[in-house]
């Protein structure tokens, strides 16, 4: 509803000359535009090149932070000495990372999603972490009392115990990566992307193009997080409804 | 079959339990009974091998108990935390049987048999989270059942339900396990439960928890709710051991050390 309002504000300020379009395009003029991008084949060859650094800076993300923070979750003195390291990593804004990275990687993709990676690490990382440490320990005894080793342990209680945490952080590392990447090819250029084109449209003035993509990008942000939100409430009932149970 | 030797266990400067020998029978149902901070779960933890003790030894058929034994099976008193929420009643009773190297369909199997035994088998498919506490618990037995343990241990198995589904799970374990010559450890602070229950109620001291008593229960079998509890000899040995946990008894104390 607010959305909507705003758009046909915008609309209204644009055809009355309260904004100069030139500047701000009318709504309508956007909104053809995206449509039009929809089935333009040079704009889904961008697409298709940020979704792919995407999907595999989130995976790669997974592989790294969740054995990790399973690692450091289990292992006490572990999380104690690499806590400064976090600590100290945590707070580097990645795109202060990007000058070093196109430094080190020669190919823009891989450029592009080592700084996707390294953003989105720590939500899945620090979530795992409070997701292994918050389990409840009667329910790990009780797998030992049955004469299960800690390796049981760790994939029959620990892992399924923490899985609403840790998807919760995949969920914010999906956002996270998705800015990444588009920053790093904004800033950074390049052959292929969405940020490329967005910044292409932006040297060659046309507002109405930049936005019109910058509005797809939003669009896919909240795609992909409403769908995690409902994969996550399917195939967490349990937690849910547990916490439910506790409020 | 279980054998405690001199078995103590101390945290920091803190004695749980002291000098506690105890011999249980091939299919006795033994009940351990105590006041409050008498070091019940420390010996419960030790038995189970999920704590090393200070000082001492179990033995379990013969055998000491290093780390956690796989013929032992623990049924623990807070059920909503003892059962996976994100298994099925069926696949919480049938995720012990990976230990025996049972099969998918052999597990479900062993696993439904004894939800049925317990009165679950409708109810297999259902969620711990959608079920009752009493159907809980039933589970958690139904688990134990399941893993066919040469030894079952329960901690305080029926604390947390109210009066009449505590009365149903005290007659469901007395059955069942009749019915499988299961031998028991109960470890409860109820007195009427460790008489009902028990072959022989077992009385520790308060902490440092040391046996202060060890009475063979001589009622009839199987026992009913109402009609043992009104026999006169039911009444005595509430009352005794009603006595030993309050301390009163310091002759019998005297006595057995």
């Amino acid at each position: 509803m607010g959305a909507t309002g705003l758009l046909v504000v915008l609309e209204a300020a644009g055809r009355t000359g309260l904004i100069d379009t030139t500047f701000l395009p009318l709504t309508s003029t956007v909104l053809g535009r995206a449509a039009e991008l929809a089935v333009d084949g040079e704009f889904l060859g961008h697409a298709l090149a940020s979704l792919e650094a995407w999907f595999w800076a989130l995976a790669l993300t997974i592989a790294i932070a969740v054995p990790a923070g399973l690692l450091l979750g289990v292992a006490r003195p572990a999380e104690v000495a690499a806590r400064p390291l976090i600590e100290f990593l945590r707070p580097i804004p990645s795109v202060a990372l990007i000058p070093l990275t196109i430094m080190i990687f020669q190919n823009p993709v891989h450029m592009r999603m080592s700084v996707a990676v390294y953003a989105a690490t720590w939500p899945v990382l620090i979530n795992t972490i409070y997701g292994v440490r918050d389990v409840d320990p009667l329910a790990k005894e009780t797998l030992r009392s049955f004469g299960f080793g800690p390796g049981a342990t760790v994939f029959r209680v620990v892992l399924p115990s923490a899985a609403p945490f840790i998807a919760t952080g995949v969920r914010l590392a999906a956002s996270v990566a998705i800015i990444l990447v588009v920053t790093a090819e904004v800033v950074a250029g390049g052959i292929a992307g969405i940020g490329v084109f967005i910044s292409t449209a932006g040297s060659g003035n046309r507002v109405d193009l930049m936005i019109a993509a910058t509005a797809w990008v939003g669009l896919f942000g909240i795609a992909v997080n409403s769908l995690l939100v409902a994969a996550e409430k399917r195939l967490f009932r349990w937690h849910h409804s547990r916490m439910a149970g506790v409020s | 079959m279980l054998e405690l030797v001199d078995l103590t266990h101390s945290y920091g400067a803190y004695r749980a339990i002291d000098r506690i020998n105890l011999t249980v029978k091939q299919g006795e149902v033994v009940c351990v009974v105590g006041p409050s901070g008498c070091g019940k779960s420390t010996l419960l933890r030790s038995i189970a091998g999920l704590i090393k003790p200070s000082g001492g030894a179990v033995l379990l058929e013969g055998r000491p108990v290093e780390s956690t034994p796989d013929n032992l099976a623990v049924v623990f008193q807070d059920y909503s935390r003892s059962l996976y929420p994100w298994l099925s009643a069926l696949a919480n009773v049938g995720l012990p049987l990976r230990r025996r190297g049972l099969d998918r369909k052999a597990r479900d199997e062993a696993a439904m048999a004894a939800l049925t035994e317990v009165g679950l088998g409708a109810a297999a498919a259902k969620f711990p989270w959608e079920l009752s506490g009493g159907m809980q618990q039933r589970v958690s037995i139904a688990r134990a059942l399941a893993y066919r343990p040469s030894l079952l241990l329960m901690d305080e198995p029926f604390g947390s339900v109210d009066a009449q589904t505590r009365e149903e799970l005290e007659d469901l374990v007395l059955r069942v396990c009749a019915h499988h010559g299961m031998t028991i450890l109960l470890i409860t602070h109820d007195v009427d439960e460790s008489v009902y229950v028990g072959d022989r109620v077992v009385v520790l001291s308060k902490a440092p928890g040391t046996v202060v008593g060890d009475l063979t229960v001589d009622l009839p079998g199987p026992r009913d709710q109402i009609r043992t509890r009104e026999l006169d000899a039911f009444v005595k040995l509430r009352a005794d051991v009603g006595r030993m946990v309050r301390g009163i008894t310091t002759n019998h104390e005297m006595e057995t050390r």
